[in-house]
């Protein structure tokens, strides 16, 4: 059994406005930074996992991600092992 | 009639839907601490009351749906027992899946807490059958995460199936975009399951169950899931 380090990006669906992310992007717009815009703002979750395969482990992670870790109505996940 | 009010770490207004049935209504109200394993013969309806359920980690609902007690309460509502979710008691039957959509943060990205105008929109519910048709109920909000979102296959399920317990409204009734406080599809307030047992909104009707807090609109919801039992 292999320890592996994983990451998740959460974000919400494209779209499902995401005001947080629009609030941001009309702030840096305000100082100036006109050339920042698709501003979304999510969660990052990091975790480590045991498994034989980092396969494995994506998989436990994905599992993971379904059934807590992110809501698939309402956001996106993207898993990443190292 | 029996109520069960059930307490998660976290929940705050577990005493006052307790108040709700049991001073207001009149009838017997127990605790269910979320550990629980069963819930005890005699039951007639489960309330998830509102608060911050694990302190709404990672989402509103999300962690306290995994609660023990949690699968009761979906077997619960599976034979037909009654059960209303109010404010995040309706984001954790989202996340059980008890009920479709979820609940995003509030447009505004503020926490609001006000009174609020709603229409009822499915006047037949068990929850809503004791309600006069054409009154507007006056019900407070106290949520960051309450704009209700769903696809729009969802939505339009709701609709046709008469699912849509409650709406948004102004003083006098019109469901309008400057009523909508909090960014919710259509409106939306209140939904209802696909039987018609388990009702899941964020506004708080035990707040306002007690005439001596000057509005008693909430009481007609608890009074029809009463009579329906009757």
């Amino acid at each position: 059994m292999n320890k592996y380090n994983g990451s998740v990006k959460i974000t919400l669906r494209k779209g499902i406005l995401d005001v947080q992310g629009k609030t941001v992007e009309h702030a840096l717009n305000s100082i100036e930074l006109y050339m920042i815009s698709n501003v979304r703002i999510g969660k990052y979750v990091e975790l480590t996992v045991e498994a034989d395969t980092p396969e494995i482990a994506h998989s436990i992670v994905t599992e993971a991600c379904k059934k807590l870790i992110a809501n698939p109505i309402i956001e996106d996940f993207e898993i990443i092992i190292i | 009639m029996k109520f069960a009010v059930v307490v998660f770490p976290g929940s705050n207004c577990d005493h006052d839907a307790y108040h709700a049935v049991s001073k207001n209504l009149g009838e017997k109200a127990h605790f269910l601490w979320h550990k629980d394993t069963s819930i005890p013969d005699g039951i007639d309806c489960v309330i998830l009351p509102g608060g911050f359920s694990y302190g709404d980690y990672l989402r509103c609902g999300a962690i306290a749906r995994f609660s023990p007690l949690m699968k009761e309460v979906v077997n619960f509502a599976s034979k037909g027992g009654y059960v209303i979710g109010i404010c995040n008691g309706f984001q954790i039957l989202t996340e059980s899946g008890l009920l479709p959509g979820a609940l995003l943060r509030n447009q505004n990205l503020s926490f609001i807490c006000k009174d609020t105008f709603l229409k009822t929109i499915n006047t037949k519910s068990v929850f809503t059958s004791n309600l006069e048709i054409e009154k507007i109920l006056r019900i407070p909000i106290a949520h960051g995460e309450g704009n209700f979102f769903a696809e729009d296959d969802v939505i339009k399920k709701l609709e046709d199936d008469d699912r849509i317990a409650f709406k948004y409204c102004n003083e006098v009734g019109e469901i309008v975009e400057s009523s909508n406080p909090n960014g919710s599809v259509k409106n939306i307030a209140g939904i209802l399951n696909a039987n018609g047992n388990v009702l899941g909104m964020m506004p708080h009707p035990e707040r306002y169950s007690d005439s001596i807090l000057g509005c008693n609109d909430g009481l007609g919801i608890f009074e029809s899931i009463l009579n329906n039992l009757k």
